[in-house]
């Protein structure tokens, strides 16, 4: 496909897969050159090779970074390195996350512990590094993934709701912090999304959730993504602090 | 290079003010620097001289800044 003009640089974590790949996808299908991140070196190898699909299918350029987003010093490495490879930082995308379920009383606090550690102190630290840089452009877009879950609360899940109510709570602060600056940060809430997070349910439980949702349906990571790009776009330019839901009718 | 040459380039660089503006006597109030522009400014400092620069109470010129910063060295 032939090169189009760069809309921008987007930074989407944990996108080797999921809503942060198809996140990424359609960053670039936008015109957007983006950066993959993927949480460890293992997993480097085929985010470079989906970074690769990416830049072939839509003619931007596109690099991977493997980084834990919960060790400060690795998601400033990361940021620094999309802004090295790519020039610059309009679009951070804070995806990476992971769900460690149970009930509270067999809920140890190891388990508690690592999912604020990755979902919210990692969206801290890149938000940290990524308004260092937005901050000197005048400009940028920040989107937290958060979840219906971090709104409404989940049976088994105080970590992962603590973690996604926390990360609005980042999304509102920020958003009053960096609207001076023209930085637009929001949160996207979504509902229950056909991944690998999900396919941990069981059929059952996947039955009593999809009779939950108005659509009746699980969604799908596109649709999540189609949400990302509109908020990365020029079209979004005033919308900021806000928590947009995408699933299916579930919250209604 | 002297403190208030790096709080200078620093100024220049990150805010876009006319270097012949920024002098001991300038306030900080005076050069439109805002609280956001303090915390960019105080970072670049930081690690251009590789101090803490902490939260110091009542800095409203420029001098002010170029003290506290020697203060530390
Ligand atoms: N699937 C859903 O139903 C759903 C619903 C609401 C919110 N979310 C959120 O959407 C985001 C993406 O989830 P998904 O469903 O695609 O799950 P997923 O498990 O398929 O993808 C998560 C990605 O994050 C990466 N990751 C995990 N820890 C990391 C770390 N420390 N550093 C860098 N990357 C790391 C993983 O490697 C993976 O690529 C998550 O934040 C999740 O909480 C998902």
């Amino acid at each position: 496909m032939e090169s189009m003009e760069t809309k921008g640089v987007a930074l989407v974590t944990g996108s080797g897969r999921g809503i942060g790949l198809a996140c990424a996808r359609e960053l670039a299908r936008r015109g957007f050159d983006v950066c993959l991140n993927c949480s460890s070196a293992v997993s480097l190898e085929r985010t470079a090779g989906a970074a690769e699909a990416i830049a072939q299918e839509f003619g931007v350029r596109a690099h991977a970074v493997a980084a834990d987003v919960s060790d400060a010093d690795a998601a400033k490495a990361m940021v620094d390195e999309a802004v090295q490879t790519l020039g610059r930082l309009d679009v951070l995308v804070n995806n990476a996350g992971i769900t460690r379920d149970g009930l509270i009383a067999r809920m140890n606090p190891e388990d508690f512990d690592a999912v604020v550690d990755v979902n919210l102190n990692g969206t801290f630290n890149c938000c940290k590094a990524a308004a260092k840089v937005m901050m000197k452009q005048r400009s940028g877009r920040i989107i937290n993934m958060s979840s219906v879950v971090g709104v409404a609360g989940n049976a088994g899940q105080v970590n992962y709701a603590a973690s996604k109510a926390g990360v609005i709570g980042i999304t509102k602060s920020l958003a009053k912090e960096l609207a001076r600056r023209s930085i637009t940060v929001n949160a996207v809430a979504p509902g229950f999304i056909s991944t690998d997070m999900t396919d941990a349910l069981t059929e059952e439980q996947r039955e009593a959730i999809a009779g939950r949702i108005g659509l009746g349906r699980f969604g799908e990571a596109e649709d999540v993504a189609a949400l990302v790009g509109f908020l990365a776009s020029p079209e979004a330019a005033y919308i900021t602090g806000q928590v947009i839901s995408v699933d299916g009718g579930l919250a209604i | 290079m002297a403190t208030i040459d790096t709080v200078r380039e620093v100024l220049v660089e990150n805010l876009d003010l006319d270097p012949e503006a920024i002098t001991e006597e300038a306030t900080i109030e005076s050069l439109g620097i805002d609280s956001l522009d303090m915390a960019e400014l105080t970072c670049e400092i930081e690690e251009r001289c590789d101090i803490d620069f902490g939260e110091p109470a009542g800095l409203a010129t420029i001098g002010d800044i170029v003290a506290h910063i020697d203060s530390l060295q």
